[in-house]
């Protein structure tokens, strides 16, 4: 069947179309070129006066695994506000802070998502989070593995292990969970918490095994790069929430040497000490050394008012964060000499000092980083709100005099602490679809999609314009996903199945020797009991793996 | 005869994953690790092959079509047991979303109350390997551990090694309520557990006060309960002079009246250790024939635990009133679907309501069900996944044998199919 697209104003950032009016042609789930000669249109859409964009791709969103599902079990409170129903097409569930498999599918693809990545996945617990997205409709999704607290690295660095050899764990590692990328938590402090210490900076040794978070980051960062894995290493900083981690932060990020590193939810990494209540915004100095740093990439982790929950990997942070919690109940947990995490349901406040200031933190960050190509839109869903705030988030960054309204109702000292008011940038529709699409495939190494080029699959999302970017956000015309029609006017109006996309780094088979040691001696299952097998992906007949390229591969 | 090895079990709820099974036919014969909860479990004949429709075999594709039929005509149908693998779970979920009925979970009753607790002020938990590797004091309240679960000492305290004890045979075992069934929790050296007894139903009682010695709260009495205050003081010292001390419980076995503020209690009691500049966790016991696995991908699917309801057209969570056998007893529900994949023995509560169970072969009835449909076993008859006791891994399980019996997810999806 051939689509056509007619008269769209086309927002494309990885064809460089920014706002042409084009046609796109659509078939067999690509998008295809025009077909040359005689040819028949099965099926048109007129989209004169509306804008076209790839389908978007959140590329950090905790959908998947074991600390969103105890979050969930945790907040019956929450989803009994928002029940959602069945209809013929789609099932029932919940929303609101952690939303239930299904509708989070329906709800990300009704706002123009047709991908999300779980940002930690821990080995251990990798099955549940590829079980988990199996049971998210219409989006493609994938994970990044959690590594840096898990004991076997930790020995492998006191045991002064070389680089090739970690770099054969971290592939191998990357293959037995299905990842797409590499993950660090609060860099070896996860394993610190359980030896009992409840703070760990940047250069602080694990009391057991000597090894200081610069350590662990340094091999990791170095792993990831010198596999190919083209997402860089994806880090949850030391000191997450601490005022004065914004010297923490600046730190990571020169000490890192020039290698490719992400910083995740940067946000709650770039508060300082000044004023009255020693809490201040280092996000100027945070979006100047990003500006400099161009192996730097960031991702927000934007707060926005409200009542959500917090879950992560850092128990040694949710565990000093449980004084916040609200409702005021909480799990922590260790989790098989691999990894933790930790929930805490959080109510943001407009009128609390620190939210306040929080949101500001956020919004100067977005506003003072230069390149929309190394920042990316996200709330840390559902960290800093849910994911289905985003549509609020787009308008808050297009539209100056709306955020300088929010602002003028927030705590009246966070507003003294802000510069907000004085930033006049607005972000343009294409540098929202650089952060939202085309930035977000190439950092994560997605071939053939975030983009409307000939040869893309075609996740397409249709938008009417409207100075209001909230209300148009929050409900696209369209949304095809693999060339198929799956909303239509907000509602998802047929379901289908994404697939999961992984990388497969090599790996030297002698590394499964020493690791079928360690597992016989010390974990609680056998080795091949561990590794997930392709067919645990694609058995049920509706899951499927899309391997992506190593830096280095010829295409 | 085919002999297969690093076999996982889904039956004991600890994840052993180390058994060689020998299988001749559809014969199973544990040859190396079994229990006495695994090897039966395994060794299970099969008996029925044939579905049954009012007494008569009959075909799957008759069977299937009759309880869609059956399901058609009923309001509030509940669908009990929920024992069965992920997949089986995942139709099961369907189907009731799809027919409006309400998913209980066999064991929730138990398992609630850890969740009141949990839902009410949460808890700081661990898991297996941190314990095999870490803890340097368990103390076991109300449950006959080794009755519970027979290999937990060998595989996870008396292990040769491990990565942070230099001895792991000194590590300390306390019982509180409950006196262990044997001897697996007496160490390598010989040295024994140290034993509190008093009855489950004073546990309340003991823990609040072992809860407040801890927090360094005076006591006014000599003894609660038959326990001398002084031993339980004992206990509390201990406890904040440990590393990593773990306290277990298995919710099922607390089987009295609001014991969900036992399960509170110590899990307070956990986070008030914590807060004494030494770590402590929980490691709440369970994992058996599927109960995590259905609080897991119910969890997912619906925001709630496995005794949810899909009559008004969304989940409804309610862990009493949904509640297989009051709905029975109050004449609330109008039809019965029974899953138990995993043992033959926990047969669907007796009830005059149209009934539908999906077996594990072999299971006998007081009255003969109107569709009986024996299935497979998730790690015997087919793959799957299911969740041990710490609900964070999902064991693999295998398929060991030829037997035809389709799986949970086969006949649901037929049922679902044909509505």
């Amino acid at each position: 069947m051939l689509i056509k697209l007619t008269g769209g104003a086309v927002y494309d950032p990885a064809s460089g179309i920014d706002g042409a009016k084009q046609d796109i042609y659509i078939q067999d789930g690509r998008i295809v070129d025009q077909p040359v000669g005689d040819f028949k249109v099965d099926k048109e859409c007129d989209l004169t006066g509306k804008v076209v964009m790839s389908g978007a791709i959140d590329m950090h969103t905790h959908i998947g695994g074991g600390k969103g599902n105890i979050a969930r079990i945790l907040l019956p409170e929450d989803h009994r506000a928002d029940p959602v129903a069945r209809t013929d097409i789609t099932r029932s569930g919940c929303g609101h802070a952690m939303p239930s498999t299904f509708v989070t599918g329906y709800r990300y693809a009704e706002m123009g998502y047709t991908a999300g990545f779980e940002p930690a996945v821990l080995p251990v617990n990798a099955r549940q989070a590829h079980m988990e997205m199996a049971d998210i409709p219409i989006l493609d999704k994938g994970g990044y593995v959690l590594m840096g607290s898990d004991d076997y690295l930790l020995r492998m660095l006191t045991a002064k292990k070389d680089q090739k050899a970690i770099n054969d764990y971290v592939a191998w590692t990357m293959q037995a969970a299905k990842a797409i990328g590499v993950k660090v938590v609060n860099p070896g402090g996860i394993s610190a918490f359980k030896f009992n210490q409840r703070k760990l900076d940047l250069d602080e040794q694990n009391s057991h095994y000597g090894v200081t978070p610069r350590d662990i980051l340094r091999v990791l960062a170095t792993a990831v790069k010198e596999l190919g894995i083209t997402h860089p290493l994806h880090v949850h900083g030391c000191n997450l929430g601490v005022p004065g981690n914004v010297d923490t932060t600046l730190d990571t990020i020169q000490g890192i040497g020039g290698l490719p590193m992400h910083l995740t939810h940067i946000q709650f990494h770039s508060y300082g000490t000044e004023g009255d209540f020693k809490f201040s915004s280092g996000a100027a100095a945070i979006a100047e050394a990003v500006n400099k740093n161009k192996n730097i990439t960031i991702d927000v982790g934007q707060i926005l008012f409200g009542q959500t929950v917090t879950a992560s990997g850092d128990n040694m942070r949710q565990h000093a964060n449980h004084k916040h919690a609200s409702p005021n109940k909480w799990v922590t947990m260790d989790i098989e000499c691999d990894a933790g995490c930790g929930v805490v349901p959080f109510k943001y406040k407009d009128k609390n000092f620190v939210n306040a200031l929080q949101w500001a933190i956020g919004l100067e960050t977005f506003l003072l980083v230069d390149d929309p190509w190394r920042i990316f839109l996200t709330t840390d869903h559902p960290n800093g709100a849910p994911f289905t705030s985003y549509p609020h988030l787009i308008r808050l960054l297009m539209d100056r005099s709306f955020r300088n309204e929010v602002l003028s109702t927030i705590h009246p000292e966070a507003q003294k602490m802000t510069t907000l008011a004085s930033i006049e940038r607005e972000y343009s529709l294409q540098e929202i679809a650089i952060m939202t699409r085309a930035g977000a495939a190439r950092l994560i190494g997605l071939q053939d999609r975030g983009g409307l080029g000939a040869g893309n699959w075609a996740d397409i999302t249709v938008y009417t314009d409207n100075a209001d970017r909230q209300k148009m956000f929050e409900k696209p015309d369209y949304v095809f996903k693999d060339g198929e029609l799956v909303v239509v006017d907000g509602k998802v109006i047929h379901t289908k199945w994404g697939t999961t996309h992984v990388v497969k780094p090599d790996w030297d088979a002698s590394v499964e020797k020493d690791l079928q040691k360690y597992f016989d001696r010390f974990m609680t299952m056998k080795l091949g009991n561990f590794k997930i097998s392709d067919d645990e992906i694609t058995e049920d007949g509706r899951g499927s793996l899309t391997v992506h390229p190593l830096k280095g591969d010829v295409a | 005869m085919a002999e297969i090895t690093e076999v996982p079990s889904p039956f004991c709820g600890i994840g052993t994953d180390d058994l060689t099974i020998q299988v001749d036919g559809v014969r199973l014969k544990v040859v190396k690790n079994g229990c006495t909860v695994n090897t039966p479990a395994f060794e299970q004949a099969i008996t029925d092959i044939r579905p049954r429709v009012d007494g008569k075999e009959v075909g799957l594709d008759v069977a299937v079509t009759k309880a869609a039929a059956l399901l058609k005509e009923t309001n509030q149908p509940v669908i009990g047991g929920c024992a069965t693998d992920v997949n089986g779970m995942r139709a099961l979920l369907a189907l009731a979303d799809r027919s409006g009925a309400v998913v209980d979970n066999m064991s929730f009753t138990g398992a609630r109350n850890n969740f009141l607790a949990l839902q009410d002020s949460g808890w700081m938990n661990t898991t297996l390997a941190e314990v095999k590797n870490r803890c340097d004091l368990l103390l076991v309240v109300g449950v006959d551990l080794e009755g519970f679960s027979p290999r937990f000492f060998e595989r996870y305290l008396w292990n040769e090694e491990s990565m942070f004890l230099e001895d792991t045979g000194k590590r300390e075992v306390i019982y509180l309520g409950k006196a262990p069934s044997g001897n697996a929790s007496t160490s390598p050296s010989g040295q024994k557990a140290s034993v509190f007894e008093c009855a489950n139903e004073d546990l309340p009682d003991v823990v609040a006060v072992l809860r407040a010695l801890v927090k360094g709260n005076p006591i006014r009495v000599d003894s609660v309960s038959g326990i001398a205050v002084a031993d339980l003081q004992a206990i509390a010292d201990k406890l904040l002079a440990a590393c990593y001390s773990v306290v277990t419980w298995a919710a099922g076995a607390l089987a009295y009246a609001q014991a969900e503020l036992t399960v509170q209690t110590i899990s307070e009691m956990i986070k008030d250790i914590n807060n004494q500049n030494t770590r402590s966790s929980g490691l709440p016991l369970g994992g058996k024939e599927g109960d995590q696995t259905a609080n897991q991908v119910c969890g997912w699917t619906t925001g709630y635990p496995a005794r949810t309801r899909f009559s008004s057209g969304y989940p409804e969570y309610d862990p009493f009133l949904n509640d297989t056998n009051l709905l029975l007893a109050n004449g609330e529900a109008d039809a019965l679907v029974w899953v138990q994949a995993f043992d033959a023995k926990a047969v669907p509560p007796v009830t005059s309501l149209p009934t539908i169970v999906l077996g594990r072969s072999g299971m006998t009835f007081a009255k003969e069900p109107d569709v009986f449909i024996p299935v497979g076993t998730p790690g015997i008859d087919h793959a799957g996944h299911a969740y041990r006791m710490d609900s964070v891994v999902a064991i693999r399980l295998k398929k060991l044998r030829e037997s035809g019996l389709p799986s949970t997810f086969d006949v649901l999806n037929a049922i679902e199919q044909a509505l």
